[in-house]
C-alpha cells in the first residue's frame, strides 16, 4: 500500500516535470521526423526522386523511429547523469518501496513519451504530406498496440543504455548506437524490399526498430489493387518485440541495481 | 532486561560484526564492526576519509550490501526487510542530490508523498521547516541559485518531512562557511532534543566534540575506540597539564625547574616557549588541577613572577593522534 503511493508520487514527480517542459519536450522529439516527412514525403516525391506511394511506406517508419527515440531519450540522458554523478534519484531510492518498481516506473515514464510524441506524427504527417497522408482504419487496435509497444522497447533500451554509459561517453555513445539503429531499423524502406540484398535483410532483424517499423506498417499501409501489403509477419513482430522488452528490462533492471546498491 | 529482544528494541541502531569488502579490492573497507546507538542519542563516526564511515552509513541506508555481519534499525533487520527499514531513515549525504528539476518546496512536498504522506499534511509541513531553516522566502525557486549551505539546510528540512526514527548525517557541514556551520549545529541539537536519533561522520573533532554523545573513532575499517568525549580524553596518560607562564631572570631558570619537577604527582616538565625573559612551561599531571597552589608557590620560591595558570584538556585531536600515531588532517 506504503508502496504503491510511492510509485504514484514518483510517477506525478515525472508527469510534473516532464509537463513544465512538454514544450521543448515536443521540439526535442518532433523536429528530425518533421523534416524527413517533408523532404521525403513531399520534396523528393515533388521533384520526381521519389514514387508517389514512398510516403506513405515512410510514414509508419518515422512513426516507429520517433516514438522509441523519444522514449530512449527520456530515459538514457537522465539516467547518466543520475548515475554518474547528480545522484538526484536517490531520494527517489530511499522511497519505501522496492528498487526495481523505480526503474520500471522510468520505463513506465519514458513509454509514455514515446507514445506521445508517436501519436503527435499523426496530425503532423496529414498537415505536411496532405493527399499523401494515407493510413488504413481497420487496424486501429493493432496500431495502437504497436505505437504502445515500440515505445516499451525504446524504453527499455534506454535504460539499459542509460546504466551501462558513462557521462564522459554520452556523446560517443549516441553515435555509436543512435547511427546503426537509425539506419538498420527498416526505417526509410520495407523489409519485404531487401529481398535483393539478403545479407543486409538479416542484419535489419537483429533491431528490434525493425519489428516495431514492420507492425506500424502492418497497421497503417492500405491494400495496393486489393492485395495487402506485404510486411513481416505479425506474430513474429509481436514475439520479437516481446522478447525484447523482457530481455532488455531484466539486464537493464539488473545494471541498475549494480550501480545503485553496491 | 533480561530478554535480549528486548535490549535490541530499545537500541535505534544495532551493528553486529559488520564487514564490507568491495569487488576488486585487496582490504575491507569495514572490518568488523560492531556498536549501539540508543534511542535519541547523537552518536558520531569520527575518523580520517577512508576510514570506513561512509561505507557503514551506506550499510545502515540500504545502498551497501554487507559483506558479512548485521545490521538493524528500530528493531528491523535491514538486509531482511530494507523497505521497512527505509520508512524509518532519512539521509543526509555529503554531496547535494536535490532534485533538480523541482521547484524547492516541491522538492519538500514530492519527497513526503514518496513516504506516502497526505497532502495536507505535507503543505502544512514543508511550510513549518522552510521557515525553520530560514528558506521560506526563497521557495519557489529551483536549486540552482541555492548556495551550498542553503543546499545543506534544504536537505536536511527534506529529510525530516516524513518524521523519520534515525538520521544519518554524512559530514553536514564539511565545505560549509563558520555561519552555517554554527546554524546547523544549533539545529541538529534542536532536532536531537525533540528525540531524534542522530548518526553523523566527521573528520572535524570540534564538530563530534560538540554535538556527539558517543563518539567511535575509526580509522582502517575499524573502530578504535567508542565512549563519551569525557571518557576518551581520559585516555591519554597523564592527560591534564598545567601551563603557567612566569617572569624569570636567566641565573633563576634552572632551580624554578628544578622547583616544578618536585612537585608531588607531577610526571614530567617542559619548557614549552621563551620570550625574553618570560617563560612557559607546560607540567603533566594525572590531576594538574590540584596543582595550581603548589605550582604557584614553587614559581614564587624560586624568585620568579607567576605571570598566567592555565589547564590543558586534551583535545580528541591528541586522543585520535595517540590511537593511530598520525594526524588526522
Amino acid at each position: 500500500m506504503l508502496a504503491a503511493k510511492a510509485f504514484l508520487a514518483i510517477l506525478r514527480r515525472d508527469a510534473v516535470v516532464t509537463g513544465r517542459e512538454f514544450v521543448p519536450f515536443l521540439l526535442q522529439a518532433l523536429m528530425q521526423p518533421m523534416f524527413f516527412l517533408f523532404i521525403f514525403g513531399k520534396v523528393l516525391p515533388g521533384i520526381g526522386l521519389a514514387d508517389h506511394n514512398f510516403a506513405t511506406l515512410m510514414l509508419p517508419g518515422i512513426v516507429a523511429l520517433t516514438g522509441m527515440i523519444a522514449a530512449m531519450q527520456g530515459v538514457t540522458l537522465p539516467l547518466v547523469l543520475d548515475l554518474g554523478y547528480a545522484h538526484e534519484i536517490d531520494d527517489r531510492l530511499l522511497a519505501p518501496l522496492p528498487v526495481w518498481w523505480v526503474v520500471f516506473e522510468k520505463v513506465l515514464f519514458g513509454a509514455l513519451r514515446g507514445t506521445i510524441a508517436s501519436s503527435v506524427i499523426f496530425p503532423l504527417g496529414r498537415w505536411i504530406l496532405g493527399d499523401g497522408f494515407v493510413v488504413r482504419t481497420d487496424r486501429i487496435l493493432v496500431l495502437i498496440s504497436m505505437v504502445v509497444l515500440t515505445a516499451l522497447v525504446g524504453s527499455v533500451i534506454g535504460l539499459l543504455m542509460g546504466t551501462i554509459i558513462k557521462p564522459e561517453h554520452i556523446s560517443l555513445m549516441f553515435t555509436l548506437i543512435f547511427t546503426p539503429l537509425l539506419f538498420t531499423g527498416c526505417t526509410y524502406y520495407p523489409w519485404g524490399a531487401l529481398a535483393n540484398i539478403r545479407w543486409f535483410q538479416i542484419i535489419t532483424l537483429l533491431n528490434p526498430l525493425t519489428y516495431a517499423a514492420e507492425g506500424l506498417r502492418y497497421a497503417m499501409v492500405p491494400a495496393i489493387g486489393g492485395r495487402p501489403f506485404p510486411t513481416l509477419a505479425l506474430h513474429w513482430i509481436l514475439l520479437a518485440l516481446g522478447v525484447s522488452v523482457a530481455v532488455t528490462f531484466l539486464a537493464g533492471n539488473r545494471l541498475f541495481h549494480r550501480r545503485v546498491i553496491t | 532486561m533480561s530478554d535480549p529482544e528486548q535490549m535490541i528494541d530499545a537500541s535505534a541502531i544495532h551493528v553486529s560484526q559488520l564487514v564490507k569488502r568491495y569487488k576488486n579490492s585487496k582490504s575491507n573497507a569495514v572490518d568488523g564492526v560492531s556498536f549501539e546507538v540508543s534511542r535519541g542519542e547523537i552518536f558520531g563516526l569520527l575518523g580520517p576519509n577512508g576510514a570506513g564511515k561512509t561505507t557503514t552509513i551506506g550499510v545502515l541506508t540500504t545502498s551497501i550490501l554487507p559483506t558479512s555481519g548485521s545490521a538493524s534499525l528500530m528493531g528491523v533487520d535491514i538486509a531482511l526487510d530494507p523497505i521497512e527499514a527505509k520508512r524509518r531513515i532519512a539521509v543526509v549525504p555529503q554531496q547535494s542530490n536535490l532534485d533538480r528539476s523541482l521547484k524547492v518546496r516541491e522538492i519538500l512536498t514530492f519527497h513526503a508523498a514518496y513516504h506516502g504522506v497526505a497532502r495536507k499534511q505535507r503543505e502544512t509541513r514543508a511550510s513549518q521547516l522552510l521557515d525553520e531553516l530560514g528558506l521560506g522566502k526563497r521557495q519557489n525557486e529551483k536549486v540552482n541559485r541555492y548556495s551550498g549551505g542553503m543546499a545543506q539546510r534544504l536537505m536536511i528540512a527534506r529529510a525530516l518531512m516524513h518524521s523519520p526514527d534515525v538520521l544519518f548525517l554524512d559530514e553536514p557541514t564539511n565545505n560549509l562557511d563558520p555561519q552555517s556551520r554554527l546554524f546547523l549545529w544549533e539545529r541538529i541539537q534542536e532536532l536531537n532534543t525533540r528525540g531524534l536519533t542522530i548518526l553523523l561522520t566527521t573528520h572535524d573533532m570540534d564538530e563530534a566534540d560538540m554535538l556527539c554523545h558517543r563518539i567511535a573513532i575509526m580509522d582502517h575499517g575499524k573502530i578504535l575506540v567508542n565512549d563519551t568525549s569525557a571518557e576518551l580524553k581520559k585516555m591519554i596518560p597523564d592527560g591534564t597539564a598545567l601551563e603557567v607562564r612566569a617572569y624569570a631572570t636567566t641565573a633563576r631558570r634552572e632551580p624554578l625547574a628544578a622547583a616544578l619537577k618536585t612537585i608531588a604527582g607531577v610526571t614530567k616538565v617542559d619548557t614549552m616557549e621563551a620570550d625574553g625573559e618570560l617563560l612557559t612551561y607546560r607540567i603533566q599531571a594525572h590531576c594538574a588541577d590540584t596543582l595550581i597552589g603548589p605550582v604557584a608557590q614553587a614559581v614564587l620560591s624560586a624568585g620568579a613572577e607567576v605571570r598566567d595558570l592555565s589547564i590543558k584538556q586534551p583535545s580528541l585531536e591528541e586522543v585520535f593522534i595517540s590511537l593511530t600515531e598520525r594526524h588526522l588532517r
